[in-house]
């Protein structure tokens, strides 16, 4: 499959997503935000980092660029998208999935190997998975609170939207320990922690990540 | 030439630590008699030509799409009087 990976100003993790694409054996598609066209690609991986510079919101600006206009429109065909942290935060703005991000609870950047359990298989990215499976991966946010109204968050755990909970207690502040959700249809996935640094023995936590990017179902949810 | 104030706040419900930073701050300071803080942003849109209902509204709409994220702020338009 050809996966796309957007690359925004400031964006920092598109060269290790690529990788991590390549490593799980597809084959990576360069992505530009003022692109006006996907290139024909078969899913859309949302990158972390720190796209214009977290002005206003991050992920807000971004939102607005060319290339995202596509990304929604092919996210509301079905599209597989994946949006790791600021890529989440631009999945929230863009309201292809609920609730928000905000500044962490303690108020500190956060950086560790992060213990997560998968919640949920139903979706383009974790059908890899197995229910309840836990792994590790690195997270790395300052604004990585993920916050929702009270009738949201009882929705996403009703219908099985929270697609992975942290272990231990929440680093940042999270309602409900909620790591990373989907939308309804399952091709949108959003995640806090990033699974691209954990996909090769010796660099990372281990290979825990390299599943996300398998896209085993991407094409029968497609 | 007319100018238009958006005030975008964090809703109620929430948390927020920037505020609760600036409230700890203050009795180290000296100032013991704030019983909150809340951050918020303040925008000045300078708009061209004559302030009408059809800008008034454009400025809401600014507001409601990029200005606030209306899961997490509420925002208010307020044209201030004293005009430069």
């Amino acid at each position: 499959m050809r996966v796309g990976v957007v690359t925004f100003p400031g964006s920092l993790d598109d060269v290790d997503a690529r990788r991590a694409v390549a490593l799980a054996g597809h084959d990576p598609v360069p992505l530009w935000h003022r692109d006006h066209d996907l290139a024909g690609v078969d899913a859309v991986v949302l990158p972390g980092g720190f796209s214009y510079g977290d002005y206003l919101r991050c992920g807000a600006i971004s939102r607005f660029s060319p290339l995202m206009g596509e990304v929604v429109a092919g996210a509301e065909r079905g599209l597989p998208v994946l949006g790791i942290c600021n890529g989440f935060q631009v999945l929230c703005e863009s309201h292809l999935l609920p609730g928000a991000l905000v500044r962490n609870q303690a108020m500190r950047f956060v950086c560790r190997d992060q213990a997560l359990r998968i919640e949920t298989t139903a979706s383009a990215w974790t059908s890899a998975f197995t229910p309840g499976q836990e792994i590790v991966v690195p997270l790395k946010n300052g604004e990585g609170c993920y916050v929702a109204d009270e009738a949201t968050l009882d929705r996403l755990e009703s219908d099985d939207l929270v697609v992975a909970r942290y272990l231990g207690g929440s680093p940042n502040g999270s309602m409900r320990d909620i790591a990373g959700v989907r939308n309804e249809r399952g091709n949108v996935v959003g995640l806090m922690p990033h699974p691209e640094h954990a996909v090769e023995e010796g660099f990372g936590p281990g290979t825990d990540g390299l599943a996300f990017f398998g896209l085993l179902d991407a094409l029968a949810s497609a | 030439m007319a100018r238009v104030v958006v005030d975008v706040m964090l809703k109620p419900e929430i948390l927020d630590p920037q505020g609760k930073a600036v409230h700890g701050a203050l009795p180290r300071l000296g100032f013991d008699g704030v019983v909150d803080v809340r951050q918020g942003k303040r925008f000045e849109l300078e708009v061209d030509g004559d302030l009408t209902q059809d800008r008034l509204d454009e400025v809401h709409r600014i507001a409601e799409t990029l200005l606030s994220n209306p899961v997490i702020e509420d925002f208010s338009v307020h044209v201030p009087q004293d005009r430069r």
